[in-house]
Order: structure tokens, then C-alpha cells, then sequence
């Protein structure tokens, strides 16, 4: 084993902090145009979001600090600690959460809120890391499988509870980890379909559905049955009546999750996003809206602190999930793009390292970061353009709130930490 | 394939996808995107003041007042007395509910009409009071006053634009006023001027947070204009006494200018009917009368055989074609038989019975014979009647008859003149000029409104050219300069026809029909009529008492004034149209009605023909 080099500072990838400074940054201005109340200069008023916002931006700087201090093998050898912490902590909020908008997903520190789930998210990324990189584990076996299931839907599983689905769905990047690793890809691909076929389901209703599958079915089985002969249906009758009998439970099943378990607000928060209802009044207003205040940037947007949607505060939570609006009307096409383009050189840049990492252990984190950070970027701006259903998903580094923030300094600095010795074998 | 394709692949294709809708949004939606038509963005308008209304001599007609509206805005209303409240408003309590709710539904953080139009007196009570009442509003308005009670339907109203209309419009907003009819709706343009707008920034609780871009799109406001009309106030006021209890319509024209004098409908109505709180009860009143219709312009819109005074017509084409002139003589059998059979005649109550009828006696005497027979000659001139009567119609035409005239008014009627095709049609090409015989004395398929009829005189007044008739006189004191009104359009009849013509009308008040509607001193040119009219009561077709008609101009030598007068149901031309063509002419051309005359008057003002039209009710 070599020694480690003494400065730190000399190994890790700048680039990815440079991203992250620019990100940090470029989402405080935003806040500060979106949260600003007057015409003055109020940058050091912390009653302010944006003062607010700049305080938790110069604490990331102990935190960052803090965890290039540790050791890499750190991380590794504590993984599975912090990940029972990370649970506690989730289960803790039952007792001693507070709730906000109907979630209790806070823990109350006086004038400051701490919102778990925020930061499992990092923590649960290091145990899979832990579990995966065990070199006799095969994640062929479905033993092993359920064993990643596990630890992936535990924290999943609890932040439902609290309820904030938005925040849980998040942990199904988890998947593509677990594809890189080996699982199977139909596991995806099954889940894509899932979404695909409920989709249509909406969009075209259960009858004519099912009709459309069982005719589908039907036509392979009359193929299966032209090149097979009768024997196929001899000793297959059985399977053919199971694929029968899940695909009408599949698309009865649907209806009736759709039409009796979800509330009213989340079917029409789907309606309006597929267009089958127009509603710019209540549900569709923050789509709406958010259209609306991005398409107003045009090329070049209206200027830093010229947006007059964004001064007269008609985007709701737009210095939170909304923030990419401010960006879309001040700083138009060439800014949006510019972000989006920022966040994809980030994610191949994690990929990119990650794969060059000799160590099994960071490689896997590396790339639930990667697939982590993607989710949230994907559900928030998708959101944000009318490209998805309304799902409460902070931007990471943009969006306004201390949590989120540290919660992602932390999923990317142990990456970058751990990268600063990937050439070191442990 | 490496494993961590997979990844990359995504994060590319949602980059593509996510920069191709930001692309959707910002530069294809956000090319149509108006930087001041966002609910960030609220447009403050400053209306200018409405242009006035003056007549020919500067007689003030429609001006402005103040009204006061009360406006509220539901979400900043407290709890407050609504028993007071009510009763300055002069409302009852569900009432307030009512209108309360509605301005509830309309948006709770917007304000809205509450109660509009106040009067006076209870506004200025309401104001020393308003503090108490929070949510509650005072929004002056200026509407519309009418200092004269005249020319109602000449001078139009004003409403307020609609949401389809406001919709359709990039200039008006639902709830501001516009000319619905009349001059106002005619000149609404110069009348409005153009409003001001102030650009302003809001937040979403609709508060103004100031200037919107430093009021770089800001306008300031222009004033309506001021108009003159060609109307003479005290002519049409006068006509429009003579005609009380009477129904029809008198259109008078400056020969010389086509300037509309007087444009005279009864019944009508006070135009400050149409103002203030009433407004509404009022225009119930006026637009749903279907019976005497005072909303209904009768000088514009009221299409009528013209009678008699179309046999001047059916003269001037007959010399001007070469058929008659005026030495052709015809005989009188009390009337034309122009068929074989026994019904095929047409009487005629001239009384000249088997004499040579010459064209002056023709026209003082109105005999029906004399101008079937020009008539049958102008249609059968050529071998096909219908070439005839192409002809024919062609003259008639050229007179303004049978289509609109272009006057500046928003209403109008093309009358009726048929033509060739029109008797193709109708009777398979077997016809003749004894088929369509009425048209000789402006009866049959001829129908003409008033104003044609004036514009017809006018140009018998002008020997063969007119101007088209035309209600505005100046703008802001200029005077128009509008080709279609300033330059005379020329008859297809030469100028030598006319004077035989004239001396026939002049004849009709010196020894004819209207020989006891003389005016001493003035030489009246005219000709009297009596349209037969029938109506179908309960299926049966039954002929009214018949409509009173007349043309005139004078005085002969230099016509100041022609006019073209219609009543319904008054019996013959020379009993009641004559003598109103008198009294006008002479309150017009002297200023006032001579003593010998004033019995004339009187029995004009105190005939009332209602019973007349008790069939109708």
C-alpha cells in the first residue's frame, strides 16, 4: 500500500467542483431574483431566502472541508453504520418530525429544519456501494437481488410514509446502479412498460386496452400455435391463462388504483399533463405558469432581475421547485440550455470517472450519484418545462433550502473524495 | 456493450429532449409572446373625453356628464351594515346579495361593477359615507347628454362592448363604451378619440408593484373629435312635432351640397331615454315595441312604393329615350286598359275623360293613363321587353334607387327597381310591358325608402346631378373632404329634360294636388302620391287606408330644400304630406310660419292618425 499524498488538493477533480461552484452560484442569483421583495439591495438580510440561501451556500464550506478530512476507507468502513443512522433518522421523524404541508418529513432545530430524507439519499448510496463491491457477490442470484431491494426500499418505503412520494421515487435511480452491477435490464425495461401501458390506460381508458392486449396476446398465441402445432398449447396451456388472466388484472387493476386509490389532485394533476383537461386556473396553474414565465425568456431572456413574472411572484414555490423558471424568463434559451448542458457535463464526468476507478466500492457510488442526481434532474425540470407530472423534487445545487443542499454536497464531495484516491488500492 | 451505456445514453437523450422543448417554449411559443399581455402586466387606460355634436348652426346636440359607478372588490370587503348600505343605494337587501354574488363569481381579488349609474344627489351621499363601507368604490364615468330633445335616431347611442365583441376587438375591453347607432356608430373612430395606456407591473395578488419598463410602452390619450352635422335642429325638430301621432318618415336635402337637413322618423324617441339608470328599463321599452317601432329608423329603413311621384321618373326616361316629348298627347277613359280581359284596366282619377292629356297636365293632374302608356313605350322601345327594361333600370339607377345610396349612416335599405331579369325569372321571358304596368305610377314591385326619394327630388332640384346625401358637415370645424360626398354624381337624363318637368311640379302647387298647401312667396315644386298598401289580417288580404306621400324642392329658381315625406296610412298626398311639406319648407326657407299659415300648423299638430293604426295592434 503507498502512502498517501499529503495534499489533497492535488488529486481531486476540479472540474467537478468548479460545475458545482458554478451551479451553487448561478442558483443563488436566481434565488435572489425570485425571492427579492424590493428594488433594494438587500443581500445581507438573512430574514431573506436568498440571505438565507447564502448562509447555508458559506456552511457547505466547513461541510466540503469536513469530508475531504476522512480518510477514503472512511467511508467504506463505516458505510453500513451511516446507513443505520440514516434509517433512524427516518424513523425518528414518526416521533419527533414536524410537519409542513401535510409531510412530516422535518426534524425542528429552533428557527432551522432539518429534512432527513435529503440526505439518506448519499448514505444509502454508500451501503449498496458497500454491498455490491463484496467481490463473491453475484447479483445474478435472486437472494442477492432481494438483498439490494432491501436496502434500497427501506428508506423508499419510510419516506412514503411520511408522505412524500416525490422525494421517494427518487431512490428507483437506484436500479440503474444495480444494472450496471449486473441486474438484469428487464427489471427496467418491465417498469418502463408498467408506466407505458398506465399512461395509455389513461389516456385511452381500461376497455379499450385490455381489448388491444388480449388481441395482441392472441395473435402470438395463434403464431405460436401455427409454427408449434397442437402440442404447444398442450403444455403451455397453463402459461397462457396465467398472461391472460395478469394482463386484465394489470389493466383492471390500474383503473381502479387510478380511479380509487389516488386523490383527486394527482389524477388531475395527470390529466392535465396529458392534455385531457386544460386547466390554468387550479391544478395546471404552476404549469401553467411555468410555461408561460420560460417561454417569456425567449433567446436571451429578459435580463438579471428583469423578469416581471418572476418580480410579480406568480410561479408558485419559484424559489424552490420552480427556481429553472426564473433562469428560463431572465436568462432565456442561451441560459436554460446552458444549465442543462452543465448538469449532463457533470453526470458524464461522474460516469466518466467512476469508470475509471480501480476500486469496486467507489465506482458503484460514483455511479449512484450519478443515477441520483439524474432522477432529480429529470423529474424537476421535466416538471418545470410541462414535460411531467407535478412531483415536489428539489433542483440539486439550484433550488432554494439548506437540506437539499447539504444532502447533495455531501452525495457529490464523498465521490469526489473517494475519486481523489481511486488509484490507491486499499 | 459496456454496461454503463446505458447511463449516458439516457442523460443524452433527455438533454436532447429537454433543450428541444426549452426551444419549443422559448424561441417558437416565445416569438408570439407580447411582453405587455402577461397577468405580470396590467394596462391602465386614461380615456379622453368624448367628441361633442353641434348642428349646421352650431347648436350643441350631445355632450358629455358624469356618472358614477360603485365598484367593489369582494376579497377587501369587511363586515358591514347592509341595511344602511342598501338604502343609500336605494336597494333592497336581496338585491345586494345578489349583485354581490355575481361580483364574487366575477374574481373576489378583482374589483367589478357593483351598481352603476348613479344619480347625483345619492352619490354624493354615498361619498361622505363611503369610509365606512371597506371593499366599496367610487369610479366616475362620463356618459353621454342630450340637450335637445331631437334626432334620436340620427344621433345614435352608446353601450358598452360586450365580451364577443371585446374578443373580436384589439382596441375595446369588455365594459368600455362604444356607438351603437347613428353618428355615434358611424363616427365612433373620430368621436372616441384614442385611450391612453399606462403600463403597469403587478404581482400575483394583483397589486401594482409600479411602472412596467419605465413606461416604455406607455401612450398618451387623444381626444375624440368634435362634429358638425349637417342637420338643421330646429327644422328636424319642427318636422318631428308635425309628425306626432303619426308614423313615417321625412327626409330633407341641401340640393346644393347633399347636406341631410332633416332625417325624421316617427315615433321616436327622447335620446335621453338611453342614459343613466334607466337605461336599461328603457331600451326594454324602445327595442321590444315591435308594433309602432321607434327604434326603427322609417327615413333609413322603411321601404315603400313611392306612388306618384315615380311617374316624374317614368317622365324624364321617356324623354330622354325619345317615346314622349312634350307636346305627346294621350287620352284618359278614366283610366288604362292595358289587357284584353275586363280586369286587365287601371283606373285613373284625373277627370280629364277623353281629351288629349298633355305631359304638365299629366303630372299636375297625376293621371294614371298618361304614364302607362310612356312606360309601355320606354319597356317595348325594343323588340325584347326585357332590354327595355334593362333600360329603363338603368335610368333609375343612375338616380340612387334601388341600392344603397352611401350616405354615412349605419343603416339602410336597398329598396327595390327590377330589371329584366327580374320578369325573366318571374314569368318564364313571357312578358310585356302591360305585365309590370304599375311600375308606371310607382306601384308593383317598386320599392323606395324615404332618403332615395329625397336624393331623387334633390337631383330633379339640381336638373340631372346629386351629391350623395350625407349627415357630417366638419370635423373640429373643418369641413369634410371626402370625395364620395363633395364631388356630384351625374343622372343618365340630360339637363334639358328637367325644366318641362319642374314647371309640372310647380304647377302641382299652384293649381294641382297641392294647390291648398301654397306658400305665399315661395315657389314650391312637388308632387303628391297615394301608395294603395295592403296587409294580411287573420289570412285575408285587406287594403289599408292608403300611405300619404310627397316630394318636393324649394324654392324653383335657387332650391334650398328638398324633401321626401311618408306617412303611413294618411290617406291621400295632398291631405297631409302636402301641407307638412309647406310648413317645412317655409320654417326653413323664412324662419318661421307666417300668420295666414299658422291654421295649416295647427291642424297638423293636431291630427293624430292612431286610430289609423288600431289594425295593427
Amino acid at each position: 500500500m503507498r502512502q498517501e499524498q499529503n495534499n489533497i488538493f492535488a488529486e481531486i477533480d476540479w472540474l467537478l467542483v468548479f460545475i458545482f461552484l458554478i451551479l451553487v452560484s448561478f442558483g443563488w442569483m436566481n434565488i435572489y431574483a425570485a425571492s427579492r421583495t424590493s428594488e433594494d439591495l438587500e443581500l445581507l438580510d438573512f430574514s431573506t431566502k436568498h440571505g438565507k440561501q447564502f448562509v447555508f451556500i458559506c456552511l457547505t464550506i466547513p461541510l466540503i472541508v469536513l469530508i475531504l478530512f476522512f480518510n477514503s476507507t472512511f467511508y467504506e468502513k463505516f458505510s453500513s453504520l451511516f446507513y443505520l443512522i440514516s434509517i433512524a433518522s427516518l424513523i425518528g421523524l414518526f416521533v419527533f418530525g414536524k410537519t409542513i404541508n401535510g409531510a412530516t418529513s422535518w426534524y425542528n432545530f429552533g428557527a432551522m429544519g432539518l429534512q432527513p430524507s435529503e440526505f439518506v439519499k448519499a448514505f444509502t448510496a454508500l451501503a449498496i456501494a458497500k454491498l455490491l463491491s463484496d467481490r463473491k457477490y453475484n447479483l445474478q442470484l435472486t437472494k442477492n437481488q432481494i438483498k439490494a431491494f432491501i436496502i434500497v426500499f427501506t428508506p423508499a418505503f419510510l419516506i412514503i410514509l411520511q408522505p412524500d412520494a416525490g422525494s421517494a421515487l427518487i431512490y428507483l435511480a437506484f436500479f440503474l446502479v444495480l444494472n450496471r452491477e449486473g441486474l438484469t435490464l428487464n427489471y427496467i425495461l418491465f417498469g418502463a412498460l408498467i408506466i407505458l401501458l398506465f399512461i395509455f390506460i389513461i389516456l385511452f381508458g381500461y376497455i379499450s386496452i385490455s381489448l388491444c392486449l388480449i388481441t395482441l396476446i392472441t395473435i402470438g398465441l395463434l403464431y405460436a400455435i401455427y409454427r408449434g402445432g397442437k402440442r404447444f398449447i398442450r403444455f403451455n396451456w397453463h402459461k397462457v391463462l396465467i398472461i391472460y388472466l395478469v394482463t386484465l388484472l394489470f389493466t383492471f387493476g390500474t383503473n381502479f388504483t387510478y380511479n380509487t386509490i389516488f386523490k383527486q389532485h394527482h389524477r388531475d394533476r395527470f390529466e392535465v399533463l396529458l392534455g385531457l383537461k386544460t386547466d390554468t386556473k387550479n391544478i395546471g396553474y404552476n404549469s401553467y405558469q411555468s410555461e408561460l414565465t420560460i417561454s417569456s425568456g425567449s433567446w436571451t431572456g429578459k435580463g438579471f432581475l428583469k423578469g416581471d413574472i418572476t418580480k410579480g411572484d406568480f410561479v408558485p414555490e419559484q424559489h424552490t421547485d420552480y427556481i429553472f423558471s426564473t433562469v428560463g424568463e431572465e436568462w432565456g434559451f442561451v441560459g436554460s440550455s446552458f444549465v442543462i448542458l452543465l448538469f449532463m457535463l457533470m453526470l458524464y464526468r461522474i460516469i466518466y470517472l467512476a469508470e475509471t476507478h480501480t476500486n469496486k466500492f467507489g465506482r458503484i457510488y460514483g455511479y449512484g450519484v450519478a443515477a441520483i442526481l439524474f432522477f432529480h434532474i429529470v423529474i424537476n425540470l421535466g416538471m418545470v418545462i410541462g414535460l411531467m407530472p407535478t412531483v415536489g423534487i428539489p433542483l440539486p445545487f439550484f433550488s432554494y433550502g439548506g437540506s437539499s443542499l447539504w444532502g447533495f454536497t455531501i452525495l457529490l464531495f464523498i465521490f469526489i473524495r473517494l475519486d481523489a484516491h481511486k488509484n490507491y488500492d486499499w | 456493450m459496456k454496461r454503463s451505456f446505458l447511463l449516458y445514453f439516457l442523460i443524452t437523450l433527455i438533454g436532447i429532449i429537454f433543450i428541444a422543448r426549452l426551444f419549443q417554449l422559448q424561441i417558437i411559443r416565445g416569438a408570439n409572446y407580447d411582453p405587455i399581455r402577461n397577468s405580470a402586466v396590467k394596462i391602465k387606460y386614461d380615456y379622453p373625453e368624448r367628441g361633442y355634436v353641434y348642428d349646421r348652426n352650431g347648436t350643441l346636440l350631445v355632450a358629455n356628464q358624469l356618472s358614477y359607478d360603485v365598484i367593489v372588490q369582494p376579497n377587501k370587503v369587511l363586515p358591514l351594515d347592509t341595511l344602511e348600505f342598501c338604502k343609500l343605494l336605494k336597494i333592497d337587501k336581496k338585491q345586494f346579495l345578489k349583485k354581490f354574488k355575481r361580483a364574487e363569481k366575477y374574481a373576489t381579488y378583482k374589483p367589478s361593477v357593483f351598481l352603476k349609474q348613479l344619480a347625483k344627489e345619492d352619490f354624493a351621499f354615498l361619498q361622505e359615507k363611503l369610509q365606512k363601507f371597506k371593499g366599496f368604490y367610487i369610479q366616475k364615468r362620463i356618459i353621454r347628454k342630450y340637450p335637445i330633445n331631437a334626432a334620436a335616431n340620427v344621433l345614435g347611442y352608446i353601450g358598452e362592448v360586450n365580451e364577443s365583441m371585446a374578443k373580436k376587438s384589439n382596441y375595446y375591453q369588455q365594459g368600455e363604451l362604444i356607438g351603437k347607432d347613428g353618428i355615434e356608430r358611424q363616427y365612433e373612430k373620430l368621436l372616441r378619440g384614442k385611450k391612453g395606456k399606462k403600463f403597469l407591473s403587478l404581482n400575483r395578488f394583483n397589486n401594482v408593484t409600479g411602472s412596467y419598463l419605465k413606461g416604455t410602452y406607455d401612450t398618451l390619450s387623444l381626444n375624440g373629435k368634435d362634429l358638425t352635422l349637417t342637420l338643421d335642429v330646429k327644422l328636424q325638430g319642427y318636422a318631428q312635432k308635425l309628425m306626432t301621432g303619426k308614423r313615417g318618415g321625412i327626409v330633407a336635402i341641401e340640393p346644393s351640397t347633399g347636406e341631410i337637413l332633416a332625417l325624421v322618423t316617427a315615433p321616436s324617441y327622447d335620446p335621453n331615454m338611453l342614459v343613466g339608470r334607466n337605461r336599461s328599463k328603457n331600451s326594454v321599452l324602445l327595442f321590444n315595441d315591435t308594433i309602432s317601432k321607434p327604434s326603427y329608423d322609417r327615413g333609413l329603413l322603411a321601404a315603400y312604393a313611392p306612388g306618384s311621384p315615380f311617374k316624374i321618373m317614368n317622365a324624364l326616361i321617356g324623354l330622354q329615350e325619345n317615346v314622349i316629348n312634350e307636346q305627346t298627347s294621350f287620352k284618359c277613359y278614366n283610366g288604362f286598359k292595358y289587357g284584353k280581359r275586363a280586369n286587365e284596366f287601371m283606373g285613373c282619377h284625373c277627370g280629364i275623360v277623353g281629351r288629349p292629356i298633355q305631359l304638365k297636365t299629366a303630372i299636375a293632374e297625376s293621371c294614371n293613363s298618361y304614364f302607362s302608356h310612356t312606360y309601355k313605350r320606354i319597356v317595348e322601345k325594343n323588340n325584347q321587353p326585357s332590354e327595355g327594361l334593362d333600360n329603363w333600370h338603368k335610368h333609375v339607377s343612375s338616380f340612387g334607387l334601388g341600392n344603397y345610396l352611401g350616405y354615412d349612416l349605419p343603416a339602410g335599405q336597398k329598396g327595390l327597381i327590377p330589371d329584366g331579369n327580374y320578369y325573366d325569372s318571374r314569368y318564364k321571358y313571357s312578358w310585356n310591358g302591360s305585365t309590370n304596368i304599375s311600375n308606371a305610377i310607382g306601384q308593383g314591385e317598386i320599392l323606395t325608402t324615404p332618403i332615395q326619394l329625397a336624393n331623387f327630388t334633390a337631383a330633379i332640384a339640381n336638373k340631372g346631378f346629386f351629391y350623395t346625401p350625407h349627415i357630417l358637415k366638419e370635423v373640429d370645424q373643418n369641413p369634410i373632404d371626402n370625395p364620395k360626398y363633395t364631388i356630384p354624381k351625374q343622372t343618365t337624363i340630360d339637363k334639358k329634360h328637367f325644366s318641362p318637368l319642374i314647371e309640372a311640379m310647380h304647377e302641382v302647387f299652384k293649381t294641382g294636388t297641392g294647390k291648398w298647401s301654397q306658400v305665399e312667396g315661395i315657389e314650391i315644386c312637388g308632387k303628391t302620391g297615394t301608395a294603395e298598401n295592403f296587409s294580411k289580417i287573420n289570412g285575408k288580404k285587406v287594403q289599408l287606408v292608403d300611405h300619404s306621400i310627397l316630394i318636393a324642392f324649394a324654392p324653383k329658381k335657387k332650391p334650398q330644400i328638398a324633401l321626401a315625406i311618408f306617412v303611413e296610412n294618411g290617406g291621400y298626398g295632398s291631405a297631409i304630406a302636402a301641407p307638412i311639406a309647406s310648413l317645412l319648407i317655409e320654417k326653413y326657407v323664412t324662419g318661421n310660419i307666417s300668420k295666414k299659415n299658422k291654421y295649416r300648423e295647427q291642424r297638423i299638430l293636431n291630427l293624430s292618425l292612431e286610430k289609423n293604426y288600431t289594425y295593427l295592434n
